[in-house]
């Protein structure tokens, strides 16, 4: 029997985006994952100020600003010819902003838009404790107003009551430290989201005593939550639903840009001492260092016409709504010709091949201590304690990294836009492996490409018919009720999607299409 | 005590927009976001925001039904807030929103549809009031703030622009609690880019605590220099937000405070009219300001 599902708008994510899945007796054959906003950044980039693509591609994204502001600076910083002359200062002071971002956007991923498909917050219903924010949320359910939280899907809540009440309380102390982590960044970073600070050459904000003490102790507490709330609550996530290790496996291959540099003094971004190492890993074995020669964007199955599976700073984009095969406006980015996942999981499997020491430590712990091997970091839930993990690793070395910054010596690094030139930002974000190119023609943009994480695991099929990281994840899925198809929104949230990056070029559906003429 | 609340139902849905207007509602300290969601936001009023797609549990078409359910069942109730510009090029296919009964929810639809009932309409964030980024030329979305929306549509809905590029949490909120309190704003609450003046009042150089290196002519000349930011494009002289005396983020920080200029993301004039960025304003700009510069 054939069924098809569509779940649209597919929430609890950054942005629009839509999934349909095709089922045979059940299970997932095909899956087609579609954003469903185009803004069109690169377009409206051109010909302005090389120094405002940092600000204006911060807009790409409000949860996941601070990464888009760190590759295009890193890309600045390239095309200026300053990529090895920011001050260490500059090159702390942008970890950390970089940093804080990285915790609150896990956090906020775990418990505003993953739990509540694990955790049953009408549990509070029947709570009989003192926490006043939980007797709150319990009187607001007694009112009947039952809004956000239902209607959802229903039929796989497994935790108990008392479980079900206390996550409920951590989704809403999760609330509080996510806003602080956005705080600590602030002290260097001036607002959030959007930072203001970070520019070419370093960063504007000075680190005085007194704000490195306030960021400390800011992280200290995330620290503390982080350790005793958030990784035992993964851990009781993944021991509850430990099926969910055997669900959501993607392709297998894996791509990190690294990111949190160590030491500023090469402009080789794929060769530059980071936390958190560069690389691609295939079928979970073999370790290759990174070349961003090897990325190519399919656009087969997108709706553009032109030469196919060309490299980011030779793309054209010429859409044909009419493509016969064409069933998405995102692009296929790809590795080598192969599909690649990116994201905290891929960083981490690059990292433990690389042998990074508190990576290959940490990882070992986990898996011993959910009973797993590394085959099973393939799935939903490996996705979501790598990124659990991911945040443990940002946040205790920012612990040292605070300290390292010398009040009073220089944060930045005077420079000349040059008439012409190019540049490339790489860099891992939250979500994986982001990458800013520009072209410099009478001190003006004359060329911006971004190719964003969201892209590479939300991509439709490529020139060789491979499916995207999101749709082999879906494939292959067991959907116990096609009216409540909960499988496939853990899957596809377990990417931490981010539509509004994803999208920044072209992407939308609709059955007018022939008549766009986008240039 | 449950019996005493008067439920205001509201909506917020998101066109060309980053999340990024969401994300600083979540930053809000007094009340924070668990109060503004759960609690009676006031005593004996609770904002019910029953769709927003960021944050809401559900998924597909029941999320959908839920705006067509809220018009017909609570016309003249319900307060809609809008995040991004509404994309209007190509009969607005360039964002859609959900799929219902086999059709594509086009935004710009669904915005004319759900604004026509609505109490109000709250613009929330610059893409919304005034166009914003996604409307930078050449605008290839034909994005359109809702205010220039409206008027295509012929919408005649109260409507209070609140611009930030994100709006300051304590902006939002306070607008939401004006209408709690006080019912809609009087023209004389508002500006004549429909913002709040209790919060766009006054000019942000004149409140600057770098303005006395302004009137005495000590200007930054790269950036993290001391001094006044003007001379390398700080848009302060002309914009209007009470970002120096509120801070940002708990009272962390602003973008002046942290060194960096500011680009006047809260003016209907931004990006494409402010750009470029780190330039000094055209002078011609201050003119109806009677701002002298050195």
């Amino acid at each position: 029997m054939s069924t098809k599902i569509t779940i649209d708008p597919l929430t609890r994510i950054e942005g629009h985006m839509k999934i349909d899945a095709y089922l045979e007796d059940g299970v997932v054959k095909d899956a087609q994952c579609s954003g469903t906003l185009f803004r069109g950044f690169e377009i409206f980039l051109r010909d302005r100020d090389p120094r405002d693509a940092q600000r204006i591609t911060q807009r790409v994204c409000g949860v996941c600003p601070t990464v888009h502001g760190t590759a295009s600076t890193l890309n600045l910083d390239s095309a200026f010819g300053i990529a090895d002359k920011v001050p260490d200062n500059g090159r702390i002071l942008r970890n950390l902003i970089l940093g804080a971002n990285y915790i609150q956007s896990h956090i906020l991923h775990f418990y505003h838009l993953a739990a509540l498909d694990f955790a049953d917050v009408t549990a509070v219903a029947d709570y009989s404790g003192k926490d006043a924010e939980l007797n709150s949320l319990k009187d607001f359910i007694a009112r009947g107003e039952l809004s956000p939280f239902v209607p959802r899907y229903e039929g796989d809540y497994r935790f108990d009551k008392e479980t079900n009440q206390e996550l409920t309380k951590h989704y809403l102390t999760a609330l509080e430290m996510r806003r602080l982590s956005h705080e600590m960044l602030t002290l260097f970073g001036g607002k959030m989201p959007h930072n203001a600070s970070v520019v070419p050459g370093g960063v504007t904000e000075h680190p005085s005593i007194d704000k490195i003490t306030r960021f400390l102790w800011r992280l200290n507490k995330l620290r503390y939550f982080i350790d005793n709330t958030y990784i035992p609550d993964v851990i009781a996530v993944a021991k509850t639903y430990s099926d969910y290790f055997n669900i959501g496996a993607g392709p297998g291959n894996f791509l990190s840009y690294g990111v949190f540099d160590l030491d500023g003094k090469s402009d080789d971004y794929t060769t530059r001492k980071r936390l958190i190492p560069q690389g691609a890993v295939e079928g979970l074995s073999a370790l290759k260092k990174l070349n961003t020669d090897s990325i190519t964007e399919s656009i087969k199955h997108s709706w553009y016409e032109g030469e196919d599976a060309l490299h980011p700073t030779k793309e054209d984009t010429k859409p044909n709504a009419r493509k016969k095969e064409g069933y998405s406006w995102i692009r296929s980015p790809r590795y080598e010709g192969k599909v690649y996942e990116v994201g905290p999981l891929a960083r981490w499997v690059v990292s433990y091949l690389s042998g990074q020491k508190q990576v290959k430590e940490a990882l070992e712990g986990c898996m011993k201590a959910l009973n797993i091997e590394t085959k099973d970091l393939n799935s939903v839930l490996g996705r979501h304690a790598a990124r659990a993990l991911d945040a443990k690793l940002i946040a205790d070395s920012m612990a040292d990294w605070v300290l390292e910054l010398k009040a009073g010596e220089p944060v930045c690094v005077a420079y000349e836009i040059p008439e012409e030139s190019e540049g490339m930002g790489i860099v891992d974000g939250p979500r994986g492996a982001l990458g800013h190119w520009i072209k410099i023609k009478n001190k003006k943009i004359e060329r911006y490409q971004l190719v964003v994480p969201t892209t590479w695991n939300g991509s439709p099929k490529d020139e060789k018919e491979q499916s995207g990281p999101m749709e082999q994840a879906l494939i292959g899925t067991e959907v116990k009720n096609p009216e409540n198809p909960y499988e496939l929104v853990r899957i596809a949230r377990s990417f931490d999607p981010c539509l509004a990056c994803s999208v920044h070029t072209l992407n939308i559906k609709g059955k007018k299409l022939g008549a766009l003429r986008v240039v | 005590m449950s019996s005493k609340v008067v439920e205001f139902p509201a909506i917020w849905i998101a066109g060309a927009a980053c999340s990024g207007c969401s994300v600083s509602l979540l930053n809000s300290i007094s009340p924070s976001i668990q109060n503004v969601l759960v609690d009676p936001v006031l005593p004996g009023k609770h904002v019910s925001l029953i769709f927003h797609a960021t944050l809401m549990a559900g998924q597909g078409e029941p999320v959908v039904k839920i705006l067509r359910e809220t018009i017909s069942q609570k016309p003249n109730e319900y307060i809609l807030m809008v995040e991004g510009s509404v994309p209007t090029a190509e009969d607005g296919l360039y964002c859609t929103i959900g799929k219902l009964d086999g059709e594509e929810v086009v935004m710009k639809d669904m915005t004319a549809e759900l604004a026509r009932d609505a109490l109000a309409v709250l613009a929330v964030g610059t893409c919304s009031s005034y166009g914003g980024i996604p409307s930078g030329a050449p605008n290839p979305t034909g994005a359109l703030s809702v205010a220039d929306f409206f008027k295509n549509e012929g919408i005649s809905t109260p409507l209070i622009n609140i611009p930030g590029c994100p709006p300051h949490p304590d902006w939002i909120v306070g607008t939401i609690a004006h209408v709690l309190i006080n019912g809609l704003p009087s023209p004389d609450d508002l500006d004549e880019k429909l913002r709040p003046k209790a919060f766009f009042k006054d000019l942000i150089h004149d409140n600057c605590p770098r303005r006395a290196f302004f009137d005495a002519g000590q200007f930054a000349r790269n950036p993290s220099e001391p001094g006044c930011l003007y001379e390398i494009g700080c848009k302060g002289p002309y914009s209007y937000a009470d970002c120096p005396s509120r801070q940002w983020n708990n009272g962390t920080n602003w973008c002046i405070g942290a060194g960096a200029q500011c680009i006047g993301c809260v003016e209907p004039d931004f990006q494409d009219k402010l750009a470029p960025m780190f330039t000094k304003l055209n002078e011609d700009a201050l003119e109806r300001f009677k701002i002298k510069t050195r």
